[in-house]
């Protein structure tokens, strides 16, 4: 069992949570507005999965991710300003405006990509966890994914290859419900994850992605666990995305939620109810939370509105690495 | 000079990294066993299955995972154990091993070496036996070897292994167990650099894998028959090819053909030729040559593979036209 979140685990998470969020919406606006370049898909709502796993993670523990990975890379730690800076296709950015939105890449601090191809990492995020265990050490691999790259075949080969080697890998299934425009339902039989891994014995658990808490405490007894060379295991959250599958997608695939809903599931909005009602958020703590999370994320624009382009020449000196 | 032959040579060299390397691992379908041609023979034994790993028939995974790896620090040589099955790694391979470094602005490095063969004349129909090259060298990021001689399956092999990039290594079945005189000691071959076969001034011959062969019976062939003298090139690499050197022998020659046993439709044969005609436009006193496989699948019957594959009598005919 891992330790139960501490109140400044907490703080810091509803932190995490306000600048995933507003950073999300910042960069929703900027690519409205053509600065942002590119497909660019926002995870406003899902907030408390990236935070509630990534801040559990050393900088020597991996994670890889999808297309919808920029609160993977924030909460694990890549700057604003230089995931903003590669948003906008920036040298400042973290991949020097070469990657942008889908291929975000920070691997100082262990988020070692992501990708456009839906699970696509998946595989990769295992080999990872081989090297961890051929180089001895105990770091972990974590790979996050929505619900629906289960679908794919390279989902199912990897993880039977990881419950075969039982290499220390956890896999984040961020189940929203919708693969691109269309519901879950329209493209399996299954409708929970953790169903569709059942036989292969990979210990799993399904739990609201909504609720910060909840995914805090059920990754960290597997991480825990993996920190011991166990593994594979499976969290599946169950959340919501608010916005579109890309920014200034159609949209009518499905209902909105309602407003009163929304504020009732809205994870960070919850996590700052049980705050105050535990007692370690102070009633009129939350719009500080909020502002200085906002200070960041202008910072992090002007950061990257600062940044130049890259020179073309980098078109040819990066195509492959030098000895 | 000891005698050895090409699946010795590629054994040997995947046994002398791993001894000097513990970053180097294996893995692929059968390894563990020595695969269909023995090329992994042994391994399991000197090195145990924690280095030598057998994998499920997934080969969208395991391409995945040598990449993981890869860009963990370590050197996986990944056995994809016919280039029909390539097909299944792409994604993979052209997505995720390809574009690393690029996308990552350089953050990432894939040090990842992909073995496997190709060939037809076995016997083998459609699905095992194509000659797929030229699809990896049109995916910048890729470097593209392809050995014809033990000597240089050996050190392209190390080489291989030792490139802090993605290397698809495409052996041909057909050679594995050809015997050839090798050095006591092999050196490495850097990647990107041909080798020159046999010396002549009348006509240029670059030929890749099998057809290296088949281009030096025809050279002599065509001294015999008709006192032409062919130079014949193996560029060994593909991508990176080594440009200069056959531009340097066409200079002097004057007249090229390019030799394959891909489908001559789409073949590398055709950027070699583009490339060359770009640069030595002025020194060609005839038409490009070009010998490949007609524009089909691989028969199975065993008239009609042999009547498929481009051989000696092809390469000797192209050369022949090019002096009409």
């Amino acid at each position: 069992m891992a330790p139960p979140l501490d109140r400044d685990q907490a703080l810091r998470l509803l932190a995490t949570m306000w600048r995933i969020r507003l950073f999300e919406e910042r960069a929703g606006q900027l690519k409205r507005a053509d600065e942002v370049v590119g497909l660019v898909h926002l995870s406003v709502g899902q907030e408390a999965v990236a935070a509630a796993v990534c801040l559990q993670l050393r900088d020597d523990d991996a994670v890889y991710s999808g297309h919808r990975a920029h609160g993977h890379a924030i909460a694990k730690g890549a700057p604003l300003g230089r995931v903003l800076a590669e948003l906008m296709g920036r040298d400042g950015g973290l991949c020097r405006g070469l990657g942008g939105s889908m291929h975000l890449v920070d691997v100082e601090h262990g988020f070692m990509g992501a990708t456009g191809v839906v699970g696509g990492n998946i595989p990769v995020a295992l080999g990872s966890a081989l090297a961890a265990r051929l180089r001895g050490d105990d770091s972990v691999t974590v790979v996050f994914f929505g619900d629906g790259a289960v679908q794919a075949g390279h989902f199912n080969e990897t993880v039977n290859l990881a419950t075969l080697w039982r290499l220390p890998l956890i896999l984040v299934c961020e189940n929203n419900g919708f693969a691109e425009f269309t519901p879950r339902s329209a493209h399996t039989n299954v409708e929970r994850v953790s169903d569709v891994v059942a036989p292969y014995d990979i210990e799993c658990i399904t739990v609201d992605g909504n609720d910060a808490p909840a995914v805090w405490d059920a990754f960290g007894g597997y991480l825990a666990a993996a920190r011991t060379g166990e593994g594979p295991f499976l969290v599946e959250c169950l959340t919501h995305r608010l916005r579109g599958h890309y920014e200034g997608d159609p949209g009518q695939y499905r209902e909105a939620l309602a407003a009163a809903e929304w504020q009732e599931r809205d994870p960070i909005l919850r996590f700052q109810r049980q705050g105050i009602a535990e007692g370690w958020l102070a009633d009129d703590a939350p719009p500080a939370v909020e502002a200085e999370a906002a200070d960041a994320v202008e910072e992090a624009v002007r950061f990257a509105q600062a940044s130049p382009f890259p020179p073309v020449e980098l078109i040819e000196a990066m195509v492959y690495a030098h000895a | 000079m000891p005698e050895t032959t090409t699946i010795k040579a590629i054994n040997g060299a995947l046994a002398d990294a791993m001894r000097a390397d513990e970053r180097v691992f294996v893995l692929g379908e059968d390894v563990a066993e020595g695969g269909p041609y023995t090329a992994t023979a042994g391994l399991a034994e000197e090195f145990g299955v924690a280095r030598v790993i057998d994998t499920p028939i997934s080969e969208a995974a395991i391409t995945g995972v040598a990449i993981g790896a890869a860009q963990s620090g370590l050197r996986p040589v990944l056995e994809i154990m016919f280039i029909d099955f390539i097909t299944l790694a792409l994604d993979q391979l052209v997505n995720g091993a390809a574009k690393a470094h690029f996308m990552s602005g350089g953050q990432l490095t894939v040090p990842m070496v992909l073995r496997t063969q190709g060939g037809a004349g076995q016997r083998g129909a459609a699905q095992h036996s194509q000659s797929l090259e030229s699809w990896l060298t049109h995916v910048p990021g890729l470097k593209v070897v392809m050995p014809s001689r033990a000597v240089d399956a050996a050190g392209l092999l190390t080489s291989a292994i030792d490139d802090p990039n993605p290397v698809v290594f495409i052996e041909n079945k057909t050679l594995y167990f050809r015997r050839e005189d090798v050095p006591e000691r092999i050196t490495p071959v850097r990647i990107g650099e041909a080798v020159t076969l046999r010396t002549g001034g009348d006509v240029t011959i670059v030929a890749l894998s099998r057809l290296v062969h088949d281009a030096l019976a025809a050279a002599e062939r065509l001294a015999a028959e008709d006192g032409i003298e062919a130079e014949v090139i193996d560029p060994r690499t593909l991508v990176p090819l080594d440009l200069d050197a056959i531009v340097e022998s066409v200079e002097r020659t004057g007249r090229l053909v390019v030799a394959h046993e891909a489908v001559e439709h789409g073949g590398f044969g055709a950027e070699i030729v583009a490339q060359v005609q770009a640069a030595a436009f002025d020194f060609l006193d005839a038409p490009i040559g070009r010998v490949g496989a007609p524009f089909a699948p691989v028969p199975l019957s065993a008239p009609l593979e042999d009547a498929y594959l481009p051989g000696v009598d092809d390469i000797v005919a192209a050369v022949r036209r090019t002096f009409r």
